[in-house]
């Protein structure tokens, strides 16, 4: 049984064509990466897969561990006890500042406990030792007490991580989660999400904007263009060369600039040298 | 590097905007018109007896220039009563706009439930306090309670419509983020908006408590207790000197209480 199927999935906003005809199935325990330029759809199929968004009207349909989420553009009345099986990572954190990080956390377990008492925050012992470990784990113990604003976003990204392991999701959505992080938050983050990955066998799906990630944190890349699935197969195939081919001058925006991996094959396009001039005159 | 500062000629002013012209004549014209068509019925042309009638009003105002503190045991002992007044009816009002304020954002709920609590919320705030201060005299009876309840009602309109601007004015990922986890509605309400809007929401309810000691001064008019009838009764007698020295405890207490609520409310936000 698949973590996730989707079948012919499409989304308009007005005329405009987000997602048109997208399939995939992924494997229970599988770390995916999902890559395209900006406005390619990446976020709104994760939206779908969450359950966040419908569908526009025609015959699609997702399963997610082999329970009908939506069909037709309707969810379906199960749409709730399957996110609590579906933890999301969002590039904004979608933290609640004002409360406490162990709050924040926390939230994750209302899915799983009587309505009454997650409404009235009255959390067990257990429920708040789960809490503290996730904590433990991505390693921001010490902050448990702190209003989530005051972290810095590689903090907030892994408050945001320990509620999705309190919550106890057999699948993990993760949306640009290192979109608005510097590099060292972004790979501490990724490692993050390899290792619950492998350890606790949870399936992880993750956008991403630079396909250096991709290659070296996913075996496997789904590749959207336009709304359209344009490749889907194992990261190692994915050479600057193939990417040129695949996104033409839009290639550019999914390298990064800077040599932060020095596993990189040396044939990279030249970037245009454009920028240079213009500083000078300043 | 050749490069030279532009000179006036290379940047050309951009064109007036003769809409925004226009448009400005239309809002300062409408304003000017306005004030014309109401002079008269608004008596305005009376503004000379101020002056003509000067000795009047120094006559008049004479008599409050000696306050009488003879009573000021009883004074202070109503001007609590009303400052207790303000207390119930400002935090009966409170409870019942969290519910109200969220079910009339229209964030949270479809339209065919915002619309009918709004409009509800209308009627509560457009009828003034002292009307629904008549009303419940007649209800429950003279005295304080009656004033609670019209401050409650009254207040209510004001506080859930300032509540549901704050609702829906809040960041929706984070509720979002909360709703990822299959928490219910209810919860996303409770984890998701309410920490976000909680400064605000105390901010306008402390502002509330400061006006409604303001109003419960003059309930007492019709008989809903406080100072309020106090004062009244000592205009209508004509006691000048006691009259002022109620006026000097409302002033002084309303005083106390806006600058206590309002280091309170720096504190909140």
């Amino acid at each position: 049984m698949p973590a996730v199927t989707v079948e012919r999935l499409t989304k308009r906003y007005g005329k405009k064509h987000a997602l048109s005809g997208v399939s995939l199935t992924i494997e229970p325990g599988e770390m995916v990466a999902l890559i395209g330029a900006s406005g390619s759809g990446k976020s709104t199929l994760i939206r779908h897969v969450a359950g966040l968004e419908r569908g526009t009207g025609e015959p699609c349909r997702i399963e997610v561990f082999g329970r009908r989420l939506q069909e037709r553009g309707r969810l379906s009345r199960e749409a709730r006890s399957i996110r609590r099986d579906v933890g999301v990572v969002f590039q904004q954190f979608n933290l609640v500042g004002r409360l406490p990080v162990m709050t924040n956390v926390l939230v994750g377990a209302l899915g799983r406990i009587p309505g009454w008492r997650g409404t009235l925050g009255w959390f067990s012992d257990a429920e708040k030792g789960t809490a503290v470990r996730a904590l433990t784990r991505v390693g921001i113990a010490e902050t448990a007490r702190q209003r989530s604003s005051t972290l810095s976003g590689g903090q907030q990204q892994r408050a945001a991580i320990a509620r999705a392991l309190v919550q106890g999701a057999k699948l993990l959505l993760a949306d640009e989660p290192i979109a608005s992080l510097d590099p060292a938050s972004a790979k501490r983050v990724m490692e993050i999400l390899v290792e619950i990955c492998r350890h606790d066998g949870i399936t992880v799906m993750v956008s991403l904007h630079q396909v250096e990630y991709a290659r070296r944190y996913c075996p496997r890349t789904i590749a959207l263009r336009d709304g359209v699935v344009a490749y889907d197969g194992p990261s190692s195939a994915l050479t600057p060369a193939f990417l040129r081919e695949l996104y033409g001058e839009a290639s550019e925006q999914l390298i990064l600039p800077e040599g932060d991996f020095v596993d990189l094959p040396a044939a990279r396009p030249a970037r245009p040298q454009r920028a240079e001039p213009a500083l000078a005159t300043v | 590097m050749n490069h030279t500062a532009p000179t006036a000629a290379d940047v050309p002013l951009p064109p007036r905007d003769w809409s925004r012209t226009l448009f400005n004549f239309v809002v300062w014209g409408g304003l000017a018109l306005a004030l014309a068509w109401s002079f008269a019925p608004a008596e305005i042309y009376r503004a000379v007896n101020l002056f003509t009638d000067a000795g009047n009003m120094a006559e008049y105002a004479s008599g409050f220039l000696r306050p009488n503190f003879k009573d000021i045991d009883y004074y202070i002992e109503e001007m609590i009563l009303t400052v207790q007044i303000a207390v119930w009816g400002t935090t009966l009002a409170v409870a019942a706009s969290v519910p109200l304020g969220i079910l009339s954002s229209n964030n949270i709920t479809p339209w065919w439930v915002y619309q009918p609590v709004r409009r509800l919320m209308d009627a509560f705030r457009a009828i003034n306090e002292l009307v629904f201060a008549v009303l419940f005299v007649v209800a429950v009876g003279l005295g304080p309670f009656a004033g609670v309840m019209a401050l409650f009602i009254h207040t209510t309109g004001v506080l859930a419509k300032l509540f549901s601007e704050a609702v829906e004015a809040i960041d929706p990922r984070p509720v979002e983020g909360i709703r990822a986890t299959g928490a219910s509605k209810l919860q996303e309400i409770v984890y998701g908006v309410v920490p976000q809007v909680l400064p605000l929401w105390l901010s306008f309810s402390l502002y509330r408590f400061e006006s409604n000691v303001r109003s419960a001064t003059v309930l007492g008019l019709v008989g809903a207790g406080g100072i309020g009838q106090v004062m009244f009764e000592s205009i209508r007698g004509f006691y000048y000197s006691e009259t002022a020295a109620i006026l000097i405890v409302v002033v002084i207490t309303v005083t106390i209480v806006d600058l206590m609520s309002q280091q309170l409310r720096k504190l909140v936000l």
